[in-house]
């Protein structure tokens, strides 16, 4: 496995290429300019974004910096629900921000992850690193709304404690190059994680998703469910790597993709790998990609639906699988009406 | 109400309607029989605006308005209904939200006002106990895990919902049981009316026992060739279409 490129936007030499095995399908280096300046501070955004009807504390960074103008903070977490939220209003530069999270010991949290970008051709970087003490849950859920020409990575290490339980659900709408990217160390032990995915890319948007697990340990369970759709240019990047290590026995570890190639534009790629090292395990990983059902399509239409919204009706049916796995029932519900609404906007 | 005149239509290269001609009168319901591949089903998708289905000649109108130049859900909102053959399973749309959904759009396309949720719900649950559906089948994903019979049914309950003034029942019988078939009959029956008409396609004379047609016309190699009272029905179905169809050749 190779080491990981600690992405730092003041040093060109960091920036990823093609040629790292795990940025092979987003070219970072081409996507972003070579020098990025910082972007300029803005005040803080009015607490709410997103998110806002789901009550709960909010740490907020605009253009990187936290309202007493940090870089990186830290959230000890030990319950109930907690906005963060990435909001940038810059025309090019670009910022640069680190979170740290911990999830007390047997506590049961929410984290609202939400990147909301204005104006144009920035370049944001931010870098969450996740400890769950023994037996803490902690479901994520991270939405991206960022102009077409912005470059934006959000990059996370998971670490599990035993009997911990993390859930994740990612809706990217894509960017010049928008990329989220998950590394869990795994150490079994009756740790469960569930890592799920939606895109939704239209025009050129270009949207990457990565995730990297390894199950140390025996005894620990993952599930992942991506899907999603591009029309017109747009472009989806699904990596999922799994790895069970020797000794990591009575594994269960599933991972599906299933996507739906709209025009003939459109391009998805693929890459499910998994590694395993160890026997009794119960691993499965399956991947689709295919073309919305003609005559379902004509069913719908004949009963009088026009076909931008028989579209969205079968597209928002297709990904709403993902959604329903999403805990929260307040969060979900805004999950599903922000995916509805774009999912109308692009048919 | 329907006119269809001298219409030819192909998928790809085959021509399957090779001129047939009919009109069905407001108010009354018609039945459409001949043997398989005669183009039976070609006629309700033509009708419904099915693509890949090629009008090469020909016109259909409803009273008087064409129909071949509208998209399919332009032709819903005129009042036309296909009830299919084989009804599509829709995974992941509850069939309450499909047939809400259905009824709004046919009602904006008509410049009418929504349908308010109240109302909605205790039309659809009216609907529903006529048809003996259960009405917790209508809050699962549309068609999905639904019997043949119930399948039918639901496109009953559509087309009561929908209330088109041009009903198309292609091969309605197909996969119903006796009881299913009479349940699914009254349905039909019920909508009878004077501004309303019928085009009931069918393979065989049992559907015709229980929706009684004041035409019958028969359809073999893309044209009608021949046309009869509800007697024609019994004739076809105890002589077979052999001798029917020679004669009219």
């Amino acid at each position: 496995m190779n080491a990981p490129v600690k992405l730092d936007l003041r040093d060109v030499s960091t920036f990823p290429t093609r040629r790292d095995e795990a940025w092979r399908y987003s070219d970072f280096r081409r996507a972003a300019p070579a020098h990025i300046e910082v972007a300029g501070p803005v005040a803080s955004p009015e607490p709410g974004g997103l998110f806002a009807a789901v009550h709960g504390d909010e740490l907020a960074f605009a253009n990187g910096r936290t309202a007493d103008g940090q870089g990186r903070a830290e959230l000890a977490l030990e319950g109930g629900v907690q906005r963060l939220r990435f909001v940038t209003d810059a025309n090019g530069g670009g910022w640069q921000a680190q979170v740290e999270v911990r999830v007390a010991e047997g506590a049961r949290a929410t984290l609202l992850e939400t990147y909301e970008g204005q104006g144009a051709a920035y370049v944001a970087s931010a870098h969450l690193s996740f400890v769950l003490e023994p037996g803490a849950i902690l479901e994520r859920i991270v939405l991206f709304v960022e102009p077409a020409d912005a470059v934006s990575v959000s990059a996370a290490d998971v670490v599990l404690g035993a009997r911990a339980s993390f859930s994740q659900t990612v809706v990217a709408t894509g960017a010049k190059l928008q990329r989220h990217e998950t590394n869990v160390i795994h150490p079994g032990q009756g740790a469960e994680l569930r890592m799920d995915s939606v895109y939704l890319l239209g025009g050129a948007r270009h949207a990457d998703l990565t995730t990297a697990v390894v199950h140390a340990g025996a005894d620990g369970k993952t599930s992942q469910l991506t899907k999603g759709l591009a029309t017109e240019s747009g472009r989806a990047v699904f990596q999922g790597r799994i790895v069970v290590e020797r000794g990591a026995d009575q594994t269960d570890a599933r991972m599906r993709h299933d996507a739906l190639l709209l025009s003939d534009r459109a391009e998805i790629d693929a890459k499910p790998e998994l590694q395993i090292n160890a026997d009794d395990v119960s691993c499965a990983h399956g991947n689709t990609v295919g073309a919305l059902d003609a005559m379902a399509l004509f069913y719908i239409q004949s009963r009088g639906v026009p076909e931008a919204e028989a579209k969205a009706l079968l597209t928002q049916a297709f990904v709403g699988e993902v959604l329903e796995r999403i805990e929260h029932e307040g969060a979900r519900a805004i999950v599903q009406a922000f995916v509805a609404e774009r999912l109308e906007g692009l048919m | 109400m329907l006119s269809i005149h001298n219409l030819h239509v192909s998928i790809g290269e085959t021509e399957i309607l090779k001129g047939l001609s009919l009109d069905v009168p407001a108010g009354e319901v018609h039945a459409v029989m001949g043997p398989n591949g005669a183009g039976k089903s070609t006629l309700s998708y033509t009708l419904a605006g099915r693509p890949g289905y090629e009008v090469t000649t020909g016109t259909a109108t409803l009273d008087g308005e064409d129909l071949l130049s509208l998209a399919p859900d332009a032709r819903a909102a005129r009042g036309v209904f296909l009830s299919f053959q084989y009804p599509l399973e829709i995974p992941g749309v509850p069939a309450i939200t499909f047939l809400r959904t259905a009824v709004n759009a046919q009602r904006k396309a008509r410049g009418e006002p929504e349908m308010g949720a109240p109302e909605f719900l205790k039309t659809v649950r009216a609907a529903a106990v006529e048809l003996k559906m259960d009405f917790d089948m209508l809050r699962r994903g549309l068609n999905v895990g639904f019997s043949g019979g119930e399948k039918k049914r639901m496109e009953i309950l559509q087309m009561a919902m929908l209330a088109p003034r041009l009903l198309i029942l292609d091969e309605t019988d197909s996969g119903l049981d006796i009881d299913a078939l009479r349940i699914v009959a009254e349905g039909v029956n019920a909508m009878r009316s004077p501004q309303r008409s019928m085009l009931v396609i069918t393979h065989y004379q049992r559907l015709l026992d229980y929706i009684v047609p004041d035409r019958v016309h028969v359809l073999a190699g893309g044209r009608i060739v021949a046309s009869g009272d509800a007697d024609l029905a019994r004739l076809l179905e105890r002589e077979g279409y052999d001798r029917i169809v020679a004669e009219a050749a």
